[in-house]
């Protein structure tokens, strides 16, 4: 976690020093081609993996569960400050 | 949603490239994928320390805006442990690691993957992009039955980018800086809570 964290927040403290710097626009371009080409290690590394391609349904399945518990979670939290604090 | 539906397609693009590379070539490169994870990381930290509108929302509505964030965190974490009953192959940690993606599946999957495996990686990469993809369509019941802050809490991370144009269109321009100042601080939390939850486990 430590890692992590050194990592984000070096990030954070260089970008916010270097706001105007034109740059910036360039860094959301980087960062997708870096994360596309994650996904697809990640997809050569679920592909190659017998245990989880024999197991997909269940992946999938697990994946609905847990994003209807936590989509549905946060909508009921978002109504209950909606209705006592942003409603006029 | 085109960058959403290239990186899905790059994912199978990778599982069905699995098929064709031999095994000793997916093999040490370990070392080299958890630079590129911290790369990406800083990458990330750059894109919110340059963001000039973070705090714009902070002006304009004060504190009430902080709930807006603390209600995705704790709706979706409430949500994934009830559901987690559910689950019982699966620990009450790796469930809430999957939840803490709040829809960043690209960051999620990767740090998941790097530290747990590649199959709870799957899961995350899935569970997060059913998670954008739910608010790109059910944005508008969203807002009638739950109220304008749904599809932001419901969005997650995604509310600074990909989910923006739909919270504009049936939220309403009002709630675009709350959406931006969401966007931002749970994409810098997203990290920290799916690192903190696998270093429980």
């Amino acid at each position: 976690m430590i890692p992590i964290l050194s990592a984000i927040l070096s990030g954070i403290l260089v970008g916010y020093l270097t706001r105007d710097r034109s740059f910036h626009q360039y860094t959301g371009a980087i960062l997708s081609v870096i994360i596309g080409l994650l996904l697809f290690f990640l997809g050569l590394s679920v592909g190659s993996n017998e245990e989880i391609m024999h197991n997909f349904p269940r992946v999938g399945w697990d994946a609905l569960v847990l994003t209807m518990g936590g989509t549905v979670g946060s909508l009921l939290v978002a109504r209950y400050v909606y209705i006592h604090f942003f409603k006029k | 949603m085109k960058q959403s539906l290239l990186f899905l397609s790059l994912f199978i693009g990778g599982v069905i490239a699995s098929s064709f590379i031999s095994r000793s070539l997916l093999m040490g490169s370990g070392e080299v994928a958890r630079w590129i994870l911290y790369l990406l990381l800083f990458l990330v930290g750059l894109q919110i320390g340059g963001n000039k509108h973070a705090f714009n929302a902070l002006k304009r509505n004060g504190w009430r805006v902080m709930l807006v964030p603390l209600a995705t965190t704790a709706g979706t974490f409430l949500g994934v442990s009830l559901m987690s009953v559910c689950l019982p192959n699966r620990s009450l940690l790796d469930c809430l690691s999957v939840g803490a993606g709040f829809a960043y599946y690209s960051l999620s999957s990767i740090i998941i993957t790097e530290f747990r495996g590649a199959e709870l990686g799957a899961v995350a990469l899935l569970a997060n992009i059913m998670r954008e993809f739910s608010v790109l369509v059910f944005a508008p019941w969203m807002v009638q039955h739950f109220g304008k802050l749904a599809p932001i809490s419901a969005g997650g991370a995604t509310t600074m980018d990909t989910t923006l144009p739909v919270i504009t269109k049936y939220a309403g321009t009002e709630y675009v800086p709350l959406a931006l100042f969401h966007g931002i601080l749970i994409d810098f939390t997203v990290p920290l809570w799916v690192s903190f939850f696998l270093s429980l486990g």
